[in-house]
Formats: structure tokens, C-alpha cells, sequence
């Protein structure tokens, strides 16, 4: 399953990445699935991503749970707790 | 209603002008938020900014009068006393302006992707939100009932 991950601010900074295509191995369906796979790239994934840090995600640019489904196509985001205004 | 997220700065009463036209409305009410302290750089997610923060005017819409509204946020470096954001609504009566200006903005601060760099004597760092960001906007919840105040 083909999508599309972006990250921003600091998880951004940490992972010096922010944006990439990645196809999804089979079995990975949800945000917190596609998390792990992404910890377990190891070094800063592993840190930036990890459980204990609060982190906010985006589906298709709607804020979404960790229990929210991927289909192919999505976009999903991963970024710190918002700060405007 | 106008929403745009941009690198340009703003003139409040201009904003306020445009919204003004409409014979029906007698309130508009404003708010202007400002840089604080120190130089600071913010990012924001292009695309779910602005889409976010018309979902938080469509909400205002269902619980009081808004006959128009702009909220403009700016990005890109900002220095104190610069201007960050603007929320204006207009609305038949100052009750309804007052109350959506305020729960737009309450939403705006955690809903709305956007992320604070400061600047600091002692080096660059993401600002961190605060809890009192979150209970704000949540004392809004299950709060629907339109006050008309003439």
C-alpha cells in the first residue's frame, strides 16, 4: 500500500526528513501500526516516534487517532502538540 | 467568510471594514494576538491549516450568529509586537460576535497545525503547549446555547 507520510517541527527537525513515499508491508492498516513500523527504523525514528512522547497525527489533513485506518493514497502527518495563535 | 494563512502582515481595521457591510449586522468583534518576548519562526501544515481552521468557523457557525468572519494567521519570522492572528466576527449583536470570536480562537490554539520557534538568548526552541491551551478550548464543549445580548 502506497502513501504518503509528512512530518513537521520538531519531529521534523529530529528525523531530518519531511516528507516521503513509502509502500506499506501488508498487515500495517492503522497509525499506530504504521508508528511502530517507523520506530523500528531505530537511531532518531526510533527516539522521535517513540511511545512516550505526545505526538499528534493527521489523516488526509484531518486530525486522527492512533487506531485510525490508512488506506493507499492517504496522506498522514506526524507532529508535536500544535502552538499557534 | 475569509480564512488565510500568510507571510504578510495585516491591517485590523481594514479587515474589519470588509466585513462590516451588511446592514443587518450591529457587532463586530476582533481579536489581534502578538508576538511576545522574543523573535520567533513559525511553521504551519499548508493545506490542513486552512482547511482546520474553517472547520473551527463552520462549528462556531452551528452555535451562534456569524453572518461573516475572517481569521487570518500569519508564518514565516516574526519579531515582538509583530502581528500573529486575527479573528473578526461580525454578527446581528455582540453577544454571538463576542462569544464565536473567542471560541474561534480557543480552537484555533489547538487545533490549528501551526508550530512556535522561539528565538532565546540561549538558543532556538519549539515552544511547548500548554495544558491551559487545551482546557480553554475544552470548556467549550456542550456549550451551544446563543446568548442575544442587544
Amino acid at each position: 500500500m502506497k502513501i504518503r507520510v509528512l512530518y513537521f517541527a520538531s519531529v521534523r527537525e529530529k528525523l531530518g526528513k519531511d516528507a516521503e513515499e513509502m509502500d506499506l508491508p501488508a498487515g500495517i492498516a492503522t497509525i499506530a501500526g504504521l508508528r511502530s513500523h517507523l520506530q523500528a527504523r531505530g537511531g532518531a525514528w526510533a527516539e522521535a516516534l517513540a511511545d512516550g512522547r505526545l505526538l499528534r497525527t493527521a489523516v488526509n489533513q484531518d486530525m486522527a487517532q492512533p487506531a485510525a485506518a490508512i488506506k493507499p493514497g492517504d496522506e498522514v502527518a506526524f507532529f508535536p502538540p500544535v502552538t499557534g495563535g | 467568510m475569509r480564512i488565510s494563512v500568510q507571510r504578510e502582515d495585516f491591517d485590523l481595521g481594514a479587515e474589519v471594514k470588509a466585513i462590516s457591510g451588511n446592514p443587518r449586522i450591529g457587532a463586530i468583534a476582533s481579536f489581534v494576538g502578538l508576538v511576545r518576548d522574543v523573535p520567533m519562526t513559525l511553521e504551519h501544515y499548508p493545506g490542513m491549516t486552512e482547511r482546520a481552521i474553517g472547520k473551527i468557523v463552520e462549528e462556531a457557525k452551528t452555535r451562534w450568529q456569524v453572518m461573516d468572519c475572517t481569521v487570518i494567521h500569519r508564518y514565516g519570522t516574526l519579531k515582538p509586537n509583530d502581528q500573529i492572528v486575527l479573528v473578526a466576527v461580525a454578527s446581528g449583536h455582540r453577544g454571538d460576535a463576542f462569544a464565536a470570536c473567542e471560541f474561534i480562537m480557543d480552537y484555533l490554539k489547538t487545533r490549528a497545525p501551526f508550530w512556535k520557534k522561539e528565538q532565546t538568548p540561549e538558543g532556538a526552541r519549539w515552544v511547548e503547549a500548554k495544558d491551559v491551551d487545551d482546557e480553554a478550548a475544552e470548556r467549550w464543549r456542550g456549550f451551544t446555547q446563543s446568548r442575544r445580548i442587544s
